[in-house]
Parts: structure tokens; C-alpha cells; sequence
């Protein structure tokens, strides 16, 4: 899912910091010091659960968590998923310096959209809670992967091939995430309900 | 839990003053993605090899991260070279590879391993708790290096969770297959991660508030720059002013 340094025209990569920048200080300046931490921890948390691997018939893919991490956090999830992704580069190399701004909005902006279109499912815990889980995991996947092979496309018409390739590649992680967000958002509702309605000032 | 294998070392990269080196690697990094001649790039490459090499870096952690960012490299070289209209090189089938295809493609090779190289020479020889000093100190906004750090703390903790869990749930025998039980476990085990997180973020602050915290940072961390520092951060951006240079007079010569 990340796009290497190196790979993207200049007007995509300007594009991506300034949708990113965006976004990051709306993220910040809704964030208070009292938050801060649980912000942090639960961007942590965003990092090592993309290291959690789910078997999909004979392969397996690692989770990507962004629409989970957009229904708790709103607006927040764009500073999180930047430092995440800032960290993920430097202690890995996955992604980079240049496509930061890029990458950070293919994920972050699913993030917020998944959090304004599915949180009141949520909130209403049981069934329905369940459905609104299963809808972040695969839109918060979806979403991503259309803008990161709308990214590619967006820089030259040869990249076009890969793009299309990437995007179905994608169909069954988007599956997978969806199930097991709806589990996990299971979980949650029945454990600690309070943190899905974490972000509700945000 | 999560090892910076290129953080610790002796080298002369290693003494510069990380503001000095973070500030080549932002300005390197920017004028090496936008080339767009392989010449300059395959220059860029260049020098990338030789920081590496002046950083000194452990050769096989540097083959294993060069590896991991070449997999969508190669990914891209399976469309590239046929999908673009030009002059043909060779075709099979219906699949025809042409000139362009192959020099786009190997521009982003060049370009991409160029970076990463110098990134790992400079920026992951700092370290990540050091990168958000620097960052605290090169003025990005005070939340957002504040938050880099903690991120950083909790990785490490929440690491350590995870790895915890896993053990736990292999003993009890769990091995992921395709079913709806492992879907179950793999969520609920999430689903434990992301509830102690909380609770952690929740202790953590209380422990904060309780030491005065005021929303500042203090780090008893001191940055000094040296006469070697500015010589280095000259050079570098001497060198990154060459390439561009290079590159842009190349493409008026050629294209």
C-alpha cells in the first residue's frame, strides 16, 4: 500500500503534502493535551497492528487498521496515521520522506470520511455497531486503495496497468479487514464501549 | 521489539549534528524524487552509495531494508515496460516492451534506491527518539513532534503486548488458517491490544499531570554545531545543486 520514494510526479507529491498539511493541522488544533496521549498510544497501537498478519486463502496480508483508527480517533487520525507512517520509515523504510504527504492522505482521508459516515453505527452498539465495524475495515481499505492507484495513474499514463492491478489485488483485503474490524468493533462495544466514542468532540 | 540496526556506530556521519543531517536528507530527498533524466539519478545513486558506505552501515540490514523497498520496485517493473507507447524493444504475445517503458522504470529504480540510501546513511543513523528532538528543534509544530515521540515510546511497549499475546495464544495451540475462529482470535486479540493501549494512554497521563506536566517538552538533550557540521550540510547541498543541475541540462540536451 505504500508508494516508494522516488515513484511519483511532482504534482502529485505537492499535492499529497498540501491535502496532508491540511489535514494534519485541522487534526492538531482539535487536539488538546488531555487527548494527546491516547492519540500517541493509540497511533502505536495503528503500527503494530499493521504488523498482524490474516490468513486469505493460500496468501496472507497484514491489516491496515486506517478506517478503525478514523472511527475512534476523527480528525485526529491524520496527525497519528503521519507519525505512524513517519516511523514506519524510518525504522523500516516502508514509504519515505517525499511520499509522507502523499501517503499519509490515502489513509488519513478514509480514516475521517469512515468516521463521519459510520461512527452513529457505532455508537449504537450490537448488531449494527457490527455492520458500521465491517464497513470501516473495507471502505477505510477501499478508499485507500483507489487513492493510492489513482496516485500512480495521476503521474503517468504507465502506470496506469499496475494501478488497476493494485486496486483488485486489493479486493480481498478489503474483505478480510472489513470482518475483522466488525470483530474486533465487537469487542470493543462489549469491553470498554466508552472508547468508541472516544472521538466525539473530534 | 523493534531494532535500529543503522542507529548505533562510529562513523563519521554518525558525529554530524542530526539537524545538520536531517535538513541534507529533506533537501536531498525533495531534488532527487522530482529528476527526470536516469543520468542524474543514476549520479543521485552514486552518492547515496557512498554515504552508506561512509556511514558505515551493517551490510546486511542494509541488503535486507533495500530488498523490502525493491519489492514494489519490481512489482512496477512487471507493468511498466508494456505500458507505455514508443519504440519497440522486444515483444511476446500481445505484450510489447518499449524504450519508454524501460527508461521510466529504471528511472524509478534509480531515483527510488537513491533515496533510501541517503535516508539510511543520514536519517536512520540518528535514531527515532533523536529525529524528534531534531524535529522539536527544527521548528515542526511542537504537538506533532510531541507526538512522534510518544508514538515512538508506545511502539515499543505495545510491541512487547503484542508479542505477549501471540505466545500466549500459541501455546493454547492457535495456528491461522481460513476459518471464522481464527478471524475471532486475530480480532479479539486486537481488540486486547487497542483496550490495554487505552488504558495505558489513560495511566500515562494521570502519572504526567501528576509531575506537573504543562504541555511542554523538556529534553536535557543539547544540539551543537560544528565547523564540520556546516561543511558537511554545504557539501551535501553542493552535491544535491549538481545533480539538479545535471538533470535539467541533460534534458535540454537530449529530449
Amino acid at each position: 500500500m505504500h508508494i516508494s520514494e522516488g515513484v511519483l510526479s511532482a504534482p502529485v507529491l505537492a499535492g499529497g503534502v498540501l491535502l496532508a498539511a491540511a489535514g494534519t493541522a485541522v487534526g492538531l488544533r482539535r487536539l488538546d493535551y488531555d487527548r494527546l496521549m491516547t492519540v500517541a498510544v493509540l497511533a502505536a497501537a495503528f503500527f503494530v497492528g499493521s504488523l498482524i498478519h490474516v490468513p486469505i486463502g493460500p496468501v496472507s496480508a497484514h491489516l491496515v487498521l486506517n478506517g478503525l483508527l478514523g472511527a475512534i480517533l476523527g480528525w485526529a487520525a491524520f496527525p497519528a496515521i503521519l507519525v505512524a507512517l513517519a516511523l514506519q520509515a524510518v525504522l523500516f523504510q516502508y514509504g519515505g520522506l517525499t511520499a509522507l504527504g502523499v501517503n499519509t492522505f490515502n489513509m488519513a482521508f478514509p480514516a475521517v470520511l469512515c468516521h463521519f459516515l459510520f461512527r452513529p453505527l457505532l455508537a449504537r452498539g450490537g448488531r449494527s455497531a457490527g455492520v458500521g465495524g465491517f464497513c470501516c475495515g473495507f471502505c477505510g481499505v477501499l478508499l485507500a486503495a483507489v487513492l493510492t492507484a489513482a496516485s500512480l495513474a495521476a503521474t503517468d499514463e504507465g502506470f496506469l496497468t499496475a494501478a488497476k492491478v493494485l486496486l483488485a489485488g486489493h479486493i480481498p483485503v478489503m474483505a478480510a479487514e472489513g470482518v475483522v474490524t466488525a470483530l474486533t468493533v465487537g469487542f470493543l462495544s462489549r469491553t470498554r464501549p466508552e472508547m468508541l466514542r472516544f472521538g466525539r468532540t473530534g | 521489539m523493534f531494532e535500529e540496526p543503522f542507529a548505533e556506530g562510529d562513523s563519521p556521519v554518525h558525529a554530524f549534528d542530526p539537524r545538520v543531517r536531517l535538513a541534507a536528507v529533506a533537501a536531498f530527498s525533495l531534488t532527487a524524487a522530482l529528476l527526470r533524466s536516469p543520468e542524474a539519478a543514476a549520479a543521485a545513486l552514486a552518492l547515496g552509495v557512498f554515504l552508506a558506505a561512509f556511514a558505515r552501515l551493517d551490510a546486511r540490514a542494509l541488503f535486507g531494508r533495500l530488498a523490502a523497498v525493491n519489492g514494489f520496485i519490481v512489482f512496477l517493473w512487471l507493468f511498466l515496460p508494456f505500458s507505455l507507447p514508443g519504440r519497440e524493444l522486444w515483444s511476446a504475445g500481445p505484450f510489447t516492451a518499449t524504450a519508454e517503458g524501460v527508461r521510466l522504470a529504471l528511472l524509478v529504480t534509480l531515483k527510488s534506491n537513491a533515496i533510501v540510501l541517503v535516508f539510511l546513511a543520514l536519517a536512520a543513523t540518528c535514531g527515532a527518539a533523536t529525529l524528534g528532538q531534531a524535529m522539536y528543534r527544527l521548528r515542526v509544530p511542537e504537538k506533532l513532534s510531541f507526538l512522534f515521540l510518544f508514538t515512538y515510546r508506545f511502539i515499543q511497549t505495545v510491541g512487547e503486548e503484542y508479542a505477549r499475546l501471540r505466545t500466549a495464544a500459541r501455546l493454547r495451540g492457535f495456528c491461522p488458517r481460513n476459518d471464522a475462529h481464527t478471524y475471532r482470535t486475530l480480532a479479539s486479540l486486537l481488540g486486547m491490544i487497542l483496550v490495554r493501549s487505552f488504558e495505558r494512554a489513560e495511566r500515562v497521563h494521570k502519572a504526567m499531570l501528576l509531575r506537573g506536566f504543562d504541555g511542554r517538552f523538556t529534553s536535557l538533550r543539547e544540539f551543537v554545531l560544528r565547523r564540520a557540521d556546516v561543511v558537511f550540510l554545504c557539501l551535501m547541498l553542493a552535491a544535491t545543486a549538481v545533480i539538479a543541475c545535471g538533470d535539467a541540462i541533460w534534458r535540454t540536451l537530449y529530449d
